[in-house]
Formats: structure tokens, C-alpha cells, sequence
């Protein structure tokens, strides 16, 4: 598997703008797939409106000590963006004065950012109700220097979320890397120890689960069944919830499923997986998602695509909440990973 | 007609078969989507066995439809090999056993 971001290889598809062209062209230009924005417009639910912002996701930096094979950040250690200090004390500023009710930090690694500690240390004394890290589990292991993350989320009571794509050795090594899936069960194992993810505990530990490959996610609740148990039975570790998301067709998830000549196919399975009652409560309609450099956008994949918001308001410095809720959502076929089944999001399925 | 009698986009059009017969069609589906609900066997046990029998049916589409429900449901490709192996045993004992058919008529012919 790749060890360099599609950006260090200098990829046709590290380009945003050559991505949008892809979800844009082929199937859906010749009208034999509906686009996006056509298909929602059957259901009157065009144009995409936001609700109240309940949930602001930062992404502090892309660079990550992992090159997961379906990464739609094409993260890596190769990438060198990190949210600098006073990027982060704008975001300080707005969570002091918005009205959502979640603080999502999410990278690339987020731990890996110089100045993650102090951000968690500030933000969780303005006290937002459910603060999530999304940490990848193997950066626990990575380096002495991160041994007491574990001790470190429960001091600022952050809410662990992290990734684990199968409960077998097999199938996460080959989409996250060789030896992830030990350093992970090593890394959960340190979480529990310290109260994480046990079945009264007020420390929350959720795993999201990504399909590894070109497949749409099975039912959450049987999944989450199959995970508990077969994580209980192997190696004694327990967890709260496991959010199945869909892996949506943009960046290395993209390259793969073209380079496997799998992408008509697998846009053929969420067009027709299409659920209306999944748009309805898709994760942009509630959140706010900033990049390492504080523009705003509609979510975490319209940042990675450089689609940002469709306002007045474009950056983090000039956050106005009342004048983004105006926005029409940006949409592109992409979004139909969203709507695809019981829906996808990062706090997994929505209908 | 197209060249092979088989095309994969063909899966996708199976509930089109309502079309020409609408009441049987729809209780066929009615049917099919009740034997796969969680029951005494749970779905995954039962994509399994649907795994399996799709190979000694050597049905393209079903083994097309079940190695993707299987791999949505996180089933690994270990236990989906050890169905088809029990298909695969179920199909060669069949004929096996036969044997002793011909056994019982040659040992009734020779002398």
C-alpha cells in the first residue's frame, strides 16, 4: 500500500478542482445517473438548507503518522498543514459564542498538532457540552510523547472517537497500514484501563467503522453487535457506540475505486441506495466544518474538495452564525454517500 | 441479442420481473425479504448459507449479490470460503453417494 499522500506523489487527483470535474463528468453529464442535485429536486428538498448549527468540526492539520488506503483527507506524514495558534484562538472565540452544542477536532492526526494540548486545555474550559477528539488510536503508540493521551482525555473529559474498520488483524492492516490493528487494540486496551468506553462510564469511546473497499456499510446496530463481541471475546476491550460510515468518493477512496475500475459501479450502489429520508438530517445541515487555515465549509468532504461555504462569511475571523444559516448547502455527486442507506455521517447513520 | 448470456447490470433489473407478473413477482419478493429478517438464524448466518448455495447453484448473480452482502455485513473472506467448501462438500458427497447405487447394481449383475 501507498506510505505518501496522493499530494507528495503528485497525483492527477491531488488536484480538488480535477476530483469535482470527475463526480461531475461520465455518468452524470451523459444523464444516465441523475445527478445530485437532480435527484433531490424529485423530492423537493433542493436547494439544501442548513438548520441550526449544532456541531463545529476542526480540522487542526492534515499531517497523520497513518496513509489509510481510503484517507478522504489524503492525510499523511507527508502533509505539512497545521492550524497555527492564532487560527486557533479564532475558533476559541466562536466556540465562547456559538450556539452548537458539540466541539469535534478531527486532522489527520489531531494529536500531532503542537499546539493540540493547549487548544483542549482552552476549550474544554469554555465547556461545550460533548467535546469529541477523533483520534486514530495508533498515535497513542507512536511515541513516548503521546503514552498519556489516554490520561489526558479523561483529565479535560474529551470524548474519544475513533477509527477501526474490522475487529480482524487481516482486513485493518490492509486498509490503514501493517501493525495498525495491534497498535490499536493495544492503544483501546489503555483507554479502558483509564475508564474508557466501559459500560457505565461517563468517558465516551465510540469506533467508526469504514467498509475496506468498494462496498456500502451493513446495518450499524448488527455491526456494532458483531464488533462488541468479537472485541470483548479476543482481547477483553469494550466500547460504547460504532458509527458506520460510508466511505465517500472523493481523494485516495476516489483514486482507488478508479484504479480498481470500481467507481461507475459503486456510484451506481449509492445512487440507488439513494434515501430521501436521509437528506433530511445529513450532517451539513447542522454542522460547520473549519480548515487548518479557518475557511469555512459545508462539511469535512466539501473542505477536502475546497468547496467553502456559500456566504458572505468564508472565514473563521468573520464566523457569523445568523448569516450563515442563510447558506444553500454546495453539493456535488459526493453527497450521495451521505444519503445512501440509512445515511452516513461522522456521528454515523442519520435516518 | 447480446453476446453472453450473462451481464451484470441484469442483477440490478430483477425487480422488473414484477412487470410481466405482478402479483406472483411481488409475492416472490414479498417472500424472499421475510426468509432473510433476523429469525431463529441471524441475517449473517444466513448470507452465508445463501453464499453457498449460490456457488453449487452456480448462480452469477447471487454470487455477485451475496460476496457484497457478506463483505457489507463483515463477514471475512475465510468464513465465506469455509461456506462455499460446505456447499462444495454437500455437492461432491452427492454424487458420492450415488456410488453405492452402482455399487448395489454391479453387485447384483456380476456373478
Amino acid at each position: 500500500m501507498a506510505t505518501k499522500s496522493l499530494q507528495k506523489r503528485e497525483s492527477e487527483l491531488a488536484s480538488t478542482q480535477r476530483q469535482v470535474e470527475i463526480l461531475s463528468n461520465g455518468i452524470f453529464q451523459s444523464g444516465e445517473l441523475p445527478t445530485f442535485a437532480n435527484k433531490i429536486k424529485e423530492t423537493n428538498q433542493f436547494p439544501l438548507k442548513p438548520k441550526k448549527v449544532e456541531i463545529l468540526q476542526i480540522n487542526v492539520g492534515y499531517m497523520c503518522n497513518q496513509v489509510c488506503s481510503h484517507c478522504h483527507v489524503d492525510a499523511g506524514p507527508d502533509r505539512k498543514e497545521i492550524m497555527t495558534r492564532e487560527t486557533m484562538q479564532q475558533c476559541l472565540d466562536v466556540i465562547e459564542k456559538t450556539g452548537a452544542h458539540t466541539l469535534d477536532l478531527t486532522g489527520g492526526a489531531p494529536e500531532m498538532n503542537p499546539h493540540f494540548r493547549w487548544f483542549v486545555e482552552e476549550a474544554s474550559k469554555i465547556g461545550v457540552k460533548d467535546f469529541i477528539v477523533r483520534s486514530n488510536l495508533t498515535i497513542i503508540r507512536a511515541n513516548k510523547k503521546y503514552y498519556d493521551l489516554p490520561e489526558f482525555f479523561k483529565k479535560h473529559n474529551v470524548h474519544v472517537v475513533s477509527s477501526m474498520p474490522h475487529w480482524t488483524r487481516g482486513k485493518t492492516d490492509k486498509q490503514r497500514g501493517d501493525g495498525v490493528f495491534d497498535k490499536s487494540i493495544k492503544a483501546l486496551q489503555e483507554l479502558n484501563a483509564v475508564g474508557y468506553g466501559m459500560p457505565d462510564s461517563d468517558l465516551r469511546l465510540d469506533l467508526v467503522y469504514n467498509p475496506s473497499g468498494a462496498f456500502l456499510p451493513g446495518d450499524q446496530a448488527a455491526m456494532e453487535k458483531d464488533f462488541k463481541k468479537a472485541l470483548l471475546e479476543d482481547f477483553n476491550i469494550q466500547f460504547h457506540n460504532l458509527f458506520a460510515i460510508t466511505n465517500l468518493p472523493i481523494s485516495r477512496f476516489l483514486d482507488y475505486l478508479i484504479a480498481s475500475e470500481n467507481y461507475e459501479d459503486y456510484m451506481y450502489s449509492l445512487v440507488e441506495a439513494f434515501n430521501p429520508g436521509a437528506v433530511a438530517n445529513v450532517m451539513c445541515t447542522n454542522t460547520i466544518s473549519v480548515s487548518w487555515d479557518g475557511w469555512l465549509y459545508d462539511c469535512d468532504f466539501n473542505q477536502m474538495l475546497d468547496l467553502k461555504v456559500a456566504s458572505k462569511v468564508k472565514h473563521i475571523s468573520e464566523y457569523n452564525e445568523e448569516l450563515l444559516n442563510n447558506r444553500n448547502i454546495i453539493i456535488s455527486q459526493h453527497c450521495y454517500g451521505c444519503t445512501a442507506g440509512a445515511g452516513s455521517s461522522c456521528q454515523g447513520t442519520v435516518a | 441479442m447480446d453476446k453472453s448470456y450473462y451481464n451484470p447490470r441484469d442483477l440490478k433489473k430483477f425487480g422488473s420481473i414484477t412487470e410481466w407478473s405482478e402479483e406472483l413477482g411481488n409475492k416472490f419478493f414479498e417472500y424472499y425479504g421475510k426468509v432473510f429478517e433476523e429469525g431463529a438464524l441471524t441475517p449473517r448466518e444466513k448470507s452465508l448459507i445463501a453464499l453457498a448455495v449460490a456457488h453449487t447453484e452456480q448462480c452469477p448473480y447471487c454470487i455477485d449479490a451475496y460476496s457484497q452482502d457478506g463483505l457489507q455485513r463483515g463477514i471475512t473472506k475465510e468464513e465465506m470460503m469455509e461456506a462455499i467448501h460446505v456447499g462444495a462438500a454437500i455437492k461432491s458427497g452427492a454424487t458420492l453417494v450415488h456410488g453405492v447405487q452402482m455399487m448395489n447394481k454391479v453387485n447384483k449383475l456380476e456373478m
